[in-house]
């Protein structure tokens, strides 16, 4: 089923079975086993999912399917009728063909255009996949040929660009076998995607966040938690930090907009009770594909007994460092090695960075098998370190004295300048003051939980900057929103009220992005690498998605490779929509 | 920024390249971690030298003095002065001339810093090391994007109905009916805002009002609204223009005030202010005032100028699910000047307090 052979492979089989499947795992409730894994003759190094296609031609139909994974049924947008789509598997240095058709029903509610964009790969701007940038989108009964050479290897991925398909289920995992060998030695090999689910119309779910964007925030601060507070910090600190929060008119619990309340978390496709499970022998080394496929969550993932070695980030090699925990911002994509011995099962928990839910599945000797699930982490509370409101004390203890804050100067008179399309503007409700890089912070929940969580500065590409020049000029962008309206922009402004941001081909370039928001956002430059710098502003990270956490000012490089018309944007999908998108024309 | 940061960087760097290469190769992994800890202490904001180039000895010469001794005890010591001289020399041939292609990351990157490394510092090449390829005409035409631009949702029409209360009491000669409630239609900017306040009482329409308004986003928080309301009752029916502003105020207060001009001449103004308390995440206890104003008497209507009607409410709601709360609630509403004397006149109550059980729905 799985091959490792450059074949084509086709996925007709699993299409109809799939379905059952899932609906019958949401039905029967229980655990499944997924004994549908295949078990023997795979050879070692094979990619351990089913539902692979490899080798250059690629046939992918894009259409309707039920999915049943809470109970209701709904129809996902899939990819020849699996969710995630299709592995699919290339090989660096060979030309593809994927030629990809819209089957979707007329009236279908994900629209009747269809696209797929090929997420962090390098390719001529009409590959792209963006409706409206790349090329005219497809159109119902149309096919298109996307046709392009292999220019990199690694582990990317691929969705639609058509409004709100990558939450219904568009998108599935990318391999791409390297030229040259990987400088790590591994026996199995699984993607492990992880994303969110919804029953919800995600149309209508957009209109509740316009509507009521705090929606699924059942952890704000109540009555209770007042007295709880004044009585460990005392009462005039409860207060002044209440009326801190007060005056900016947020809440320190609004760690993401949707969460587990609407989402049901899915690893490859399968809820927590559908138990994933990748198989292993005792003493293997087992190579994990983490690739965070979400609409709007962030994971925290972590396999507990097991130390995770990360050798890759973004598709691109780092030097390997050793972690028990790692955040996966949404698009973000972190290679691991794990050396699983001493158990018959250790399970793969993902916890949302909200602390409201979790998807797991299970490395195993055999199918079946399960270890226990740790429960989910207390809700962290943001503090106006965090958000780069006085306090550089990022590096993160726990509690901050509130009482030592400075005083909120939302005019934006302290250490960073903000645009003045910001000032006066509805769309902004904050403005950071001393924004740092932040690179050596895993971010919040993540600090003193006596786990070692990975971090930026932690991984450093294994190559020297491969353009080598200093970037010859800087655009600074500032991240924008107002949480209340739930609007999100750059520089305070939509995309659709924006002019495009211009590079000249061939140059190297410093993008700066400070964050005037609390939330923490993905930002995905299409077409061209983005090479995060250290705090000297020395190359450091060779990625295709940076978050950029609240209270932070990051930088990186970009080379402007790449002519044409491309996108960038926060990976949130609903900011994405709700105007936190540029487009970036790359100009002779 | 930028400027002041490369000017620092290149004092930076020429003290780093100075010393550096004046150092003996064993002190190289002290001289790292020392000096990784210079750049950690140099302050954000250090006075900017004027751009123009300085002579490397000069920087030379300033700078290690101030710096060492207060971060560098250890290489105080160490920089023997005599070779100074050569290694200067070298560092003024390498070093790039124009300031703004001076190379911000090597400076910094000193940590790592060690002898071999250093000549690198005016190796930061003008050209790329990976070619940027050379494009072709197949390259531009792939480049070309479409007309018409990628559709967004960023300025999309969104509508929103809040009914905040609606509810019942015992009135005494009959069941009492109070509806409050909001509706927009637009964009995050700009909005047609509906609202409606009404009450019934024994199955008689006491006072009902609907404003049409146009509101406008003037700052992150609030919005001006302009519009008209008509009154159904009291009376025969009255129209008024109505210009006033809603938002949130600091500490989350929802607030909304409204000045009217009707057609009569008669003027009125309607204060709300609204709060908050979750005493859990669904248990809410909100506490709402309402004032009312007006500009002239109206005898007919029960109506005297100035303060008019006080309405204080504490309603405690459940939320069900967000969207559906039953609640119950104890309301105080009290006449104040000419309008409590219309009322005494007509044997009616100044005041009343009543409890009140309801729903609050949003869609």
């Amino acid at each position: 089923m799985s091959s490792d052979s450059f074949g084509r492979n086709a996925s007709g089989p699993f299409s109809p079975s799939r379905r059952r499947f899932v609906q019958g795992l949401a039905i029967g409730g229980a655990v499944a086993g997924l004994g549908l894994w295949p078990r023997q003759g795979w050879a070692l190094q094979s990619i351990g999912n089913r539902n692979v296609l490899s080798g250059t031609e690629f046939d992918l139909v894009i259409g309707e399917t039920s999915m049943n994974f809470t109970g209701r049924t709904r129809n996902a947008i899939t990819v020849n009728g699996s969710l995630p789509a299709p592995l699919l598997r290339w090989r660096e240095g060979t030309t593809v063909n994927l030629r990809v058709t819209n089957a979707l029903p007329p009236g279908s509610m994900h629209g009747h255009e269809t696209s797929i964009h090929w997420h962090g790969i390098l390719l001529p701007a009409n590959m792209d996949g963006v409706p409206g940038l790349s090329f005219n989108g497809i159109h119902p009964g149309e096919t298109y040929h996307y046709r392009f050479t292999v220019k990199q290897g690694g582990t990317y991925w691929y969705h639609s660009h058509s409004a709100f398909q990558e939450q219904m289920g568009l998108y599935g995992p990318l391999v791409i076998d390297p030229i040259e060998p990987e400088p790590f030695a591994f026996d199995r090999d699984y993607v492990v995607m992880l994303s969110d689910w919804t029953d919800l119309d995600p149309t209508a779910l957009f209109s509740r966040l316009k509507k009521m964007s705090g929606y699924d925030n059942y952890g704000k601060r109540t009555v209770g938690d007042f007295i709880r507070d004044a009585k460990r910090d005392g009462l005039d600190a409860t207060i002044a930090d209440r009326k801190m929060w007060g005056r900016m008119r947020m809440s320190p619990t609004d760690l993401s907009d949707v969460n587990a309340n609407t989402y049901t978390y899915l690893m490859n496709g399968t809820t927590a009770l559908g138990n994933w499970t990748g198989l292993f022998r005792s003493g293997e080394k087992v190579r994990l594909r983490f690739i965070n496929g979400s609409a709007m969550t962030y994971f925290d993932v972590r396999i507990p007994g097991l130390k995770m070695t990360v050798v890759a980030a973004d598709g691109q090699y780092v030097h390997p460092v050793t972690v028990d925990e790692f955040r996966i911002a949404i698009a973000e994509v972190f290679d691991v090695i794990v050396e699983p011995s001493g158990q018959d099962a250790f399970t793969i928990f993902a916890q949302d960075m909200g602390r409201t839910g979790y998807v797991s599945g299970t490395l195993a000797v055999r199918e079946g098998l399960r270890a226990p699930i740790p429960s989910v982490d207390p809700r962290p509370i943001l503090t106006m370190a965090d958000m780069g409101m006085g306090g550089m004390d990022h590096g993160g203890h726990g509690e901050h004295d509130m009482a030592s804050m400075p005083g909120m100067d939302m005019s934006g008179g302290g250490m960073v300048k903000h645009p003045a399309s910001e000032t006066h503007n509805p769309l902004v409700d904050m403005q950071t003051m001393a924004p740092v890089a932040k690179l050596d912070d895993p971010g919040i929940g993540l600090r003193g939980n006596g786990r070692k969580a990975l971090n930026y500065a932690m991984l450093k590409s294994v190559f020297d900057d491969p353009d080598g020049r200093d970037p010859g000029r800087e655009i600074e962008l500032h991240l924008t929103g107002n949480m209340e309206k739930f609007a999100w922009g750059f520089n305070g402004i939509k995309f659709s009220q924006a002019e495009p941001v211009r590079m000249n081909y061939g140059e190297r370039l410093r993008v700066v992005l400070v964050n005037d928001t609390m939330m923490t956002h993905p930002i995905h430059l299409h077409g061209m690498w983005s090479d995060l710098e250290d705090e000297q502003g020395s190359f450091h990270l060779r990625k295709h998605t940076i978050d950029i956490p609240p209270g932070s000012r990051r930088t990186y490089r970009v080379r402007a490779d790449a002519l044409g018309t491309w996108a960038y944007h926060c990976h949130m999908l609903y900011h994405m929509e709700a105007g936190m998108m540029r487009q970036v024309e790359v100009k002779e | 920024m930028s400027a002041m940061t490369s000017t620092t960087a290149l004092r930076l760097g020429l003290l780093c390249t100075a010393i550096a290469l004046a150092l003996p190769s064993q002190h190289a992994s002290a001289q790292a971690m020392d000096q990784s800890k210079l750049q950690m202490s140099m302050p954000m904001d250090m006075p900017m030298a004027p751009a123009k180039h300085k002579p490397a000895t000069k920087a030379k010469a300033k700078k290690p003095a101030s710096a060492t001794s207060s971060n560098h005890p250890t290489l105080r010591h160490r920089v023997p002065k005599p070779t100074l001289e050569p290694v200067t020399g070298r560092t003024t041939m390498d070093m790039p001339m124009d300031h703004s292609t001076m190379p911000m990351d090597m400076p910094m990157d000193h940590a790592a810093m060690d002898h071999s490394s250093m000549p690198s510092m005016s190796m930061v090449p003008k050209e790329p090391i990976t070619p940027i390829p050379v494009l072709t005409d197949a390259d531009r035409a792939a480049a070309i994007a479409p007309a018409g631009g990628h559709a967004a949702h960023d300025n999309s029409i969104q509508n929103y109905t809040v009914i905040d209360r609606l509810e019942t009491w015992n009135a005494g000669h009959g069941a009492g009916m109070r509806w409050e409630g909001q509706s927009w239609i637009g964009t995050d900017l700009n909005r047609a805002w509906l609202r409606s306040e009404g009450e019934r009482i024994g199955g008689h329409t006491e006072r009902a009002d609907l404003e049409i308004l146009y509101g406008h986003s003037v700052s992150t928080w609030w919005d001006v609204v302009a519009g008209v309301r008509h009154d159904f009752k009291p009376g025969h029916p009255q129209d008024f223009a109505a210009i006033g502003v809603m938002g949130l105020a600091p500490y989350k207060f929802e607030a909304k005030a409204t000045a009217y001009i009707g057609k009569s001449g008669q003027t009125a103004a309607r204060l709300e202010g609204e709060y908050e308390t979750l005493l859990t995440n669904r248990l809410i206890l909100q506490p709402l005032v309402e004032v009312n104003l007006y500009g002239k008497d109206d005898q007919r209507r029960g109506i005297g100028s100035g303060l008019s009607t006080v309405e204080a409410g504490l309603r405690l709601r459940y939320e069900v699910n967000r969207q559906f709360a039953p609640y119950i609630g104890v309301v105080h509403e009290r006449a104040f000047g000419k309008t409590a004397n219309l009322r005494r006149t007509g044997h009616e109550d100044i005041d009343d307090t009543r409890l009140v059980a309801g729903v609050r729905i949003w869609f």
